[in-house]
């Protein structure tokens, strides 16, 4: 899993230096990739179809995400108000 | 009066929550762990069909009723408790606990309930005490305290009120499964509803659980909702109107949550997202998706708990709360980080976590019920619970940017408690069996397969990217966002004018209005039940209810003695 992608200053714990950064991601991108393509060994059984396509649950998991957190932020530009609102 | 028990569970913790104000040191620590030990013991003793019955004006109150849905929620209330208690341990306010450990048993009490007053009464025992639980949040808990009152005795009313028509139209007070075809039981369902964090009403719960204080909310967010979904199973399995509010509870707590600051508050709207699945589950209906719905509710309560004493260490060795002014804490509370990474992991629904084994029976039901739609929402919204919750809260709180605190690891009764929840969150992750046991009905149900366990990791893994991908857009900010309770909490609002800065005045008009609304209903009663007995027409009506609800409460805490 990634850990930290920007470095705080002044900071050298061996998980959040540069370079352990850097191969964290190196790691999970490896291991995303292995996951995606275990869908060309492994035999799915879809319900409705869609949910057979290859590497359904990478690309409608990741696209879910995005349709969220942007809905959120759509949201959250009408019905954001200071963490002290309410304290008056 | 007739009994085939030693003792009902519920009173163990009542009696524990009653005798507990009164105790200091080694008598506290004694009582606080032993007396859920006694309880969930007591709860493998009550045997199937009904236990205690007890007569009330003319009716036969079922006070224990056993079978396997009621001892597999009031296990795991149990279980909660001990966990917190001994979380607890250390915490000073013995008032707290107190409330916290009748409230418990309140919650046990509704799941051994065979009848609709005996809801009703233990209901409002946890109505009650869970308030004074909110109240031990300290000064800043007194408004949210009193909201959550407010909330939770309109939904009372409604529930009584659907109560009473119920048995005007039945002339039963059996409480078994119901359709949704008198106004009664759509007052009924509402009442149910309302503890489940259901719109228009969700605020009501990261609106107060949040102002409870480190330990507080730990015991909160067990059983108010968890009831709720008990009793939404026992009463409206398979009533399609639940997948839809489930569904919008479920996206509901997402997207509050990816906009929330404040720890507890994302844990408390994810709270909102993991009812709804539950909820949804009882709408789809079928063996499997009650059964995945029981599942969910039992695990959730475990790893939420857990979540929630990650939260609650952090909050009480660095007194803060806010995403904003934490991170980097994974250097000096590695443990308190490794719990909250099992619990987020659990709730995220990973292979080998307790969260795997009980949602996607859950999605299997809407699979097998040919439910596109619900199925792929659920789907989508799994995705984002690890975004919400999964990633989030770990990654803001001990990683993120280094806020330059260096807190120590809590005490050693809160890492204990920590410990023994994730241990049950591996656990019935590796080892579903006896879990699948205590289910309603019998599992035909094999969550590790490969098909399963590689669509789940991808599915987690790519919304893990797309969180990193999306961090700047995730970035706190010192912000809430609105909800329908605007409409009473509004500044200077309409409704409920200066109860935030004039609480004496907010307070009397409250009880008021709640008096009068509890009396109108009390007064349908009265008039069912004749003008006799030993409240008389000469009463205040106002005064009349509370009498008539403590006597009732009395009456059913006494008659476990017989």
């Amino acid at each position: 899993m990634d850990k930290d992608q920007r470095k705080p200053a002044g900071d050298d714990h061996w998980l959040v230096r540069p370079s352990t950064i850097r191969a964290l991601w190196i790691g999970s991108s490896i291991l995303l990739a292995v996951l995606v393509l275990l869908d060309l060994v492994v035999e799915h059984h879809p319900h409705f179809g869609i949910d057979g396509t290859f590497g359904f649950g990478a690309w409608f998991g990741f696209l879910s995400c995005v349709v969220l957190v942007l809905f959120a932020k759509g949201l959250g530009l009408i019905l954001k108000r200071p963490d002290t609102y309410y304290d008056n | 009066m007739t009994t085939s028990l030693a003792l009902p569970p519920a009173l163990a913790l009542i009696a524990a929550g009653l005798l507990i104000p009164f105790l200091n040191g080694a008598a506290r620590t004694a009582v606080l762990l032993v007396a859920p030990v006694v309880a969930m013991w007591l709860v493998w003793q009550v045997p199937d069909g009904v236990q205690l019955t007890a007569s009330w004006m003319g009716y036969q109150l079922e006070i224990v009723r056993g079978d396997k849905l009621a001892r597999l929620f009031a296990t795991v209330f149990t279980i909660m408790a001990f966990a917190g208690g001994l979380y607890s341990l250390n915490q000073s306010s013995s008032f707290e606990l107190g409330s916290a450990y009748a409230y418990a048993g309140g919650a046990v009490g509704v799941a051994f309930a065979g009848d609709l007053i005996t809801v009703f009464v233990f209901w409002e025992i946890m109505a009650v005490a869970s308030t004074m639980v909110v109240w031990s949040g300290g000064r800043r808990a007194t408004g949210s305290g009193l909201r959550y009152a407010a909330i939770h005795m309109f939904g009372g009313v409604l529930l009584m009120a659907g109560i009473t028509g119920e048995i005007h139209n039945t002339g039963s007070i059996a409480f078994q499964v119901m359709d949704t075809s008198t106004p009664a039981r759509w007052l009924i369902l509402a009442g149910f509803l309302i503890n489940a964090g259901a719109p228009p009403f969700s605020a009501w719960l990261p609106d107060a659980y949040p102002a409870a204080s480190w330990s507080g909310m730990v015991f909160l967010s067990a059983f108010t909702t968890k009831t709720a979904v008990y009793v939404l199973l026992r009463g409206f399995p398979g009533t399609e109107l639940l997948i839809y509010v489930g569904l919008y509870m479920v996206f509901y707590g997402i997207v509050y949550a990816i906009l929330e600051n404040d720890m507890r508050r994302i844990l408390a709207y994810s709270i909102v997202n993991q009812v709804g699945f539950m909820v949804t589950g009882i709408g789809i209906g079928g063996q499997m998706a009650l059964n995945g719905a029981a599942a969910h509710a039992f695990t959730h309560i475990i790893y939420k708990a857990l979540l929630l004493m990650s939260a609650g260490s952090v909050l009480l060795m660095t007194g803060k709360n806010k995403c904003t002014d934490l991170g980097g804490l994974f250097r000096t509370m590695p443990f308190t980080m490794v719990m909250g990474v099992v619990g987020a992991l659990a709730i995220s629904s990973f292979p080998l976590t307790s969260g795997f084994i009980s949602k996607s029976m859950i999605s299997q039901g809407a699979a097998d019920g040919h439910l596109a739609f619900v199925w792929f929402m659920r789907a989508a919204a799994s995705a984002g619970v690890f975004l919400h919750a999964g990633i989030k809260f770990p990654w803001f709180v001990f990683f993120q940017k280094d806020s330059g605190l260096r807190p120590p690891e809590p005490p050693w009764n809160m890492r204990a408690g920590m410990l023994l929840m994730a241990a049950f969150c591996i656990g019935l992750g590796v080892w579903p069996g006896p879990l699948y046991d205590l289910l309603p009905y019998p599992v035909d149900y094999l969550p590790y397969t490969a098909s399963h366990v590689v669509y789940q990791l991808q599915l987690l893994l790519f919304s893990g990217l797309a969180f990193f991908i999306m961090l700047g857009l995730l970035k706190r900010t010192e912000t809430i966002t609105l909800d329908f309770d605007w409409i009473y909490r509004k500044p200077n609002g309409w409704i409920t004018r200066g109860m935030n800065d004039e609480l004496e005045r907010g307070w009397s008009r409250l009880m008021d209005r709640a008096d009068s609304a509890l009396a109108s209903v009390q007064s349908g009663i009265y008039r069912i039940h004749g003008p006799d007995g030993i409240f008389g027409r000469s009463w205040p009506t106002g005064q009349m209810a509370f009498w008539a609800t403590l006597m009732l409460g009395a009456y059913v805490l006494l008659s476990y003695y017989a």
